[in-house]
């Protein structure tokens, strides 16, 4: 740790070609976020086959940029049209759009832009001062930590995620199954193939992503029927002073969403409960708890503040772990072995300028983000006026593009549509989406490490337990994979209500 | 909705059983070396193929409740899907721009009814901009057809 490494970021960040990239990101994000069907993961994953030919670092700040962007879009479409643009921002509606109705919509603009890029700033601060510290500790973690960390994340899904628990898991089944079709490199044996060439080459995640998210999402928003019925905005210099004079007055909920996003950010599928978590604190310690739902400012920051934080708290497991805390972020791992580099905290060590340049362009793509969505809202805004039967066919054939450019297959692109249909069902049924797209990403990773550790210990799966690091996690694992079982029980023998589960991330 | 959910964890339940069909195949025991490589597939697909057995199980005893899809709502999804399919199908003959542009067109005209005249301009202008950004400016071949080659791509 130690100064010249922020330094050596910041020159990074700060070339003007780093900065050009960090730009059209975020541009190319808000409107991906504003925009229905399209997330931040599958538009960074339609975007990664383009990076190919830059340097990673430049290709890693493009892809970030946008997914801040994504985050910041998200806002937009949640005030101005009461429709949630991705998940997170479905807290940010309950009173971002009576706002709105009301005429306020700047402020309320202007309220979520800046506690997005306080709780974005606040995990960057967090990551810039642990990051460094996680990695020497992974490190020194063999296969069964490795393993035992695998466990924890899906765990986290299945325990914390929200919905049906079993569902949860049978996503994560499928994941790690398709990852294992194709030829198995430790024994060179062909696996689930049935003889079928097609299959030798194994599903790739971006093509899942593609599909899962993209054309399944198309396909939802347009069952739902779209319509947008949006409040114009007013935005001007005098509207955001105004409003950054009354922000201080919620200086209490900045501090505690910052601290509940990042808590539940830098573990699987946090944004969404986190913003819903901290938007009911915000509820529970207002003076006037009434007002939340008809219009308070205060029920605008604390999910917009929550959301962003775990956003980019995501990003933490990702750089030092190799792990990606949200689906975007596991893109952004796949788009880093594209790039020949090895996830993980080697990366501290052998590319300090790739992480570190990452690290500081979360401080410069932030600053650069709020600026730009708080002068071009209008901008941003009018996309969602285009007629839907001109984006639905843009978006199908956007992500067309992008799955054949991964391995210029077009047996790529049929699998995109299966996986459009797959994602279309799994979503009515609730089946959850990013934990089998990030079960398919780590899944040659989990299972080597497995067999790693069953090697050290002749096959006994007791490693996992007797040493230090992998016991603690491994019990800490096996605690949320039973929670969905004990914490009903635990409920029912304290007498409280059986509450309904929380929202899904995806 | 009771039915999908049925049908659904059945379908899992089947590829399941598929998946430790070929993991016996492969050996799902301990070989010279570690692990065979039907280990890790054969605890995946039993995980999954009990906990689909008690999602079956669940749903069983829910009521049927809501509709997994009503007529109404199945139609535009299906009018993105076939058109999307037609297309990708086409790719193969005709490239990706071409087979787009129609598919663009099509969509438009179809679903949207927007006047001729947006319907030709932009299914020409949007494949003519994702052929400039992807082919000549990040160098990202896209499957071409005739009319590249008769262009000259």
């Amino acid at each position: 740790m130690g100064l010249e490494n922020i330094f050596l970021g910041f020159q990074q960040a700060l070339a003007h070609q780093n900065l050009f990239y960090a730009a059209v990101g975020i541009t190319l994000g808000t409107i991906i976020g504003v925009l229905p069907g399209l997330g931040g993961a599958n538009g960074v994953a339609i975007l990664l086959p383009l990076t190919l030919r830059m340097p990673p670092t430049s290709a890693i700040i493009l892809l970030t940029s946008l997914y801040w962007g994504a985050l910041f879009g998200g806002a937009i479409t949640s005030i101005l049209f009461n429709i949630p643009g991705e998940p997170w921002s479905v807290a940010t509606t309950f009173d971002g759009y009576p706002l709105a109705r009301q005429g306020q919509s700047g402020q309320a603009l202007t309220g979520a832009f800046t506690s997005s890029f306080i709780g974005a700033l606040f995990s960057t601060i967090l990551i810039t001062l642990f990051a460094p510290i996680l990695a020497d500790v992974a490190l020194r973690f063999g296969p069964p930590e490795i393993f035992a960390i695998q466990l924890l994340t899906f765990s986290a899904f299945v325990g914390l995620g929200g919905g049906s628990a079993l569902k949860s898991l049978v996503s994560v089944m499928i994941g790690f199954i398709l990852a294992t079709v194709g030829l198995d490199i430790v024994t060179g044996q062909l696996r689930m193939t049935f003889g079928v060439t097609e299959l030798m080459q194994g599903f790739d995640f971006i093509i899942a992503v593609i599909g899962l998210f993209g054309i399944g999402e198309i396909m939802l928003s347009v069952e739902e029927g779209l319509s947008f019925k949006g409040v114009m905005t007013k935005m001007n210099l005098h509207v955001v002073l105004d409003t950054w004079k009354i922000l201080p007055r919620y200086w209490r909920t900045f501090v505690r969403s910052c601290f509940i996003g990042f808590w539940m950010g830098f573990k699987p599928g946090g944004a969404t409960p986190a913003s819903f978590m901290s938007y009911s604190f915000a509820k529970r310690f207002s003076k006037n708890p009434e007002q939340f739902g008809k219009g308070d400012l205060e029920g605008v920051v604390a999910p917009e503040t929550a959301a962003h934080a775990a956003g980019v708290a995501a990003m933490l497991p990702m750089i030092t772990l190799g792990i990606p805390g949200s689906p975007t972020a596991a893109v952004m791992l796949g788009g880093l072995i594209i790039w020949g580099l090895q996830p993980g905290p080697l990366l501290f060590k052998e590319k300090p300028e790739f992480v570190w340049g990452l690290i500081a362009s979360m401080y410069t793509g932030n600053i650069l983000g709020v600026l730009m969505v708080l002068a071009f809202v209008p901008f941003f805004a009018a996309i969602l006026r285009i007629p839907f039967a001109i984006l639905t066919p843009l978006i199908v054939v956007l992500c067309a593009i992008g799955s054949y450019a991964v391995h210029n297959a077009m047996i790529d692109v049929w699998y995109m549509l299966i996986f459009g249909v797959i994602g279309y069902v799994f979503k009515k049924l609730d089946y959850p989406i990013a934990p089998l797209v990030l079960a398919l990403v780590l899944g040659d990773m989990a299972e080597n490490a497995l067999r790693q550790s069953l090697i050290m210990s002749q096959g006994s799966l007791a490693i996992l337990f007797t040493r230090p690091i992998s016991g603690v996690i491994t019990l800490v694992a096996i605690l949320f994979f039973i929670m969905p079982i004990i914490s009903p029980w635990w409920r029912r023998m304290r007498g409280n209500p059986v509450i309904t589960p929380a929202p899904r991330e995806t | 909705m009771r039915t999908a959910e049925f049908i659904t964890a059945s379908v899992l339940i089947l590829l399941g059983g598929v998946v430790i069909f070929d993991a016996v195949r492969l050996g799902v025991g301990w070989g010279t070396d570690g692990p065979k490589s039907g280990f890790f597939p054969f605890w995946l697909a039993l995980i999954m193929i009990v906990a689909c057995g008690i999602i079956i199980l669940q749903t069983l005893q829910k009521p049927s409740g809501e509709v997994f899809v009503t007529r109404a709502q199945l139609r535009p999804v299906l009018q993105v899907l076939w058109p999307a399919a037609a297309m990708v199908l086409l790719t193969h003959f005709v490239g990706l721009y071409v087979s787009s542009a129609l598919y663009i067109g099509f969509y438009m005209r179809w679903v949207g009814r927007h006047s001729w005249f947006s319907v030709v301009t932009l299914s020409i202008a949007i494949p003519v901009i994702t052929f400039v950004t992807f082919e000549l400016w990040f160098l990202v071949p896209m499957p071409k057809g005739p009319l590249e080659s008769w262009l000259g791509y």
